[in-house]
């Protein structure tokens, strides 16, 4: 089956995305095709290359790269939840002069139409958040 | 309809306007903190067991672990874990998330 | 398949105020993008949802975004069913002269009924 992921909160703050990604994992373990994961509110935040955690605990942001790199995993980042909360890629920073990039591998920065598209092509939308 | 709760019952009122709105036949799973209503001897176990006529409800495993309550949950409320929680999605003709 | 040929009904369903979170303003985002895409869409307002509707929001002070006015602009978009929960309107000391623009009342059944119509189902 294919399913969309949509991801609201950003890491560690909230569950959401430690649970989006089990989900995500054992739905492609189970062979089933993840069509896009849409990182939208503060769950743009999973997108930045710059957390630190601590070592003794996960790296949400790292693990969602290295899933999207062995599945060829197309997560999206909304352009406009991202503009707001300072995610920025080469584009985003030269569109909005800004003196940096923090988007980590994996990611894409695109608009809300990605999501919406995510919701009619595939057959289930599953929403983690708040 | 599949309904997810992710926030415990004495926080939030999501599973009280979700239990207001499932039609019957539908499946309610309690994940995250969504969880500890599926414990019992709570002030929501009436509601929820009467609910049980005509909704099902299941929770997430990994969760209970998570927050050592694996040993209290309610009668009727089935144990499963994210493989169980794929299935429950590609089986339900749709998925709402109660946010 | 391209996108025009499949139609799905789309709910999105508020849940909760405006300003103290940023979800109203998103979820009316995606409302008014998604609106391109052709699709049979309604908009509920549920328990606190219901206050985004409320008219005579007045942010200035304040200092957040207003954006109580692009839900008048929904129609404009083809978004015309706009359904508002009686019993939460009611609970809320609320009625329908509050709100801001012309709404579908339904009860808590019909909402629930129209819930499982819906193909995909956003809450917000």
């Amino acid at each position: 089956m294919k399913l969309a992921i949509q991801v609201n909160t950003g890491p560690y703050t909230h569950q959401g995305s430690d649970t989006a990604y089990q989900f995500t994992k054992a739905a492609l373990a189970k062979g089933h095709e993840i069509t896009r994961v849409f990182f939208y509110h503060d769950g743009v935040n999973n997108g930045t290359r710059l957390t630190t955690p601590p070592q003794d605990d996960r790296n949400i942001v790292n693990r969602w790269g290295a899933l999207s790199e062995e599945h060829g995993l197309d997560m999206v980042v909304c352009v406009a939840a991202a503009q707001r909360r300072g995610l920025v890629d080469e584009g985003e920073a030269k569109r909005n002069k800004k003196d940096a990039t923090n988007i980590a591998p994996g990611f894409r920065i695109s608009g809300l139409g990605q999501l919406v598209e995510a919701a009619i092509q595939a057959d289930r939308l599953v929403v983690f958040g708040d | 309809m599949l309904h997810i709760i992710n926030k415990s019952p004495f926080e939030r009122d999501n599973l009280d306007s979700c239990l207001r709105h499932a039609g019957p036949g539908s499946t309610i799973l309690f994940i995250e903190d969504g969880v500890y209503a599926a414990m019992n001897g709570t002030t929501m176990a009436d509601k929820i067991n009467e609910a049980m006529g005509d909704l099902t409800f299941r929770v997430l495993g990994e969760d209970l672990e998570a927050r050592g309550i694996v040993d209290k949950v309610m009668d009727g409320v089935e144990r499963i874990d994210y493989a169980g929680f794929v299935d429950l999605v590609t089986e339900s003709d749709k998925v709402q998330s109660w946010m | 398949m391209n996108d025009e040929q499949i139609i799905k009904q789309f709910m999105y369903v508020n849940r909760r105020a405006p300003h103290g979170t940023i979800y109203a303003q998103e979820s009316l985002e995606v409302v008014l993008i998604g609106a391109a895409f052709d699709q049979d869409v309604s908009v509920a307002f549920i328990d606190d949802g219901v206050y985004q509707l409320v008219k005579g929001q007045d942010t200035k002070k304040a200092e957040v975004k207003n954006f109580s006015n692009a839900y008048r602009a929904l129609e404009d978009y083809d978004v015309e069913k706009l359904y508002v929960e009686q019993e939460s309107l009611e609970s809320r000391g609320l009625s329908e002269s509050d709100l801001i623009v012309d709404v579908q009342m339904k009860s808590a059944d019909e909402i629930k009924q129209l819930m499982e119509e819906q193909d995909v189902l956003l809450t917000f």
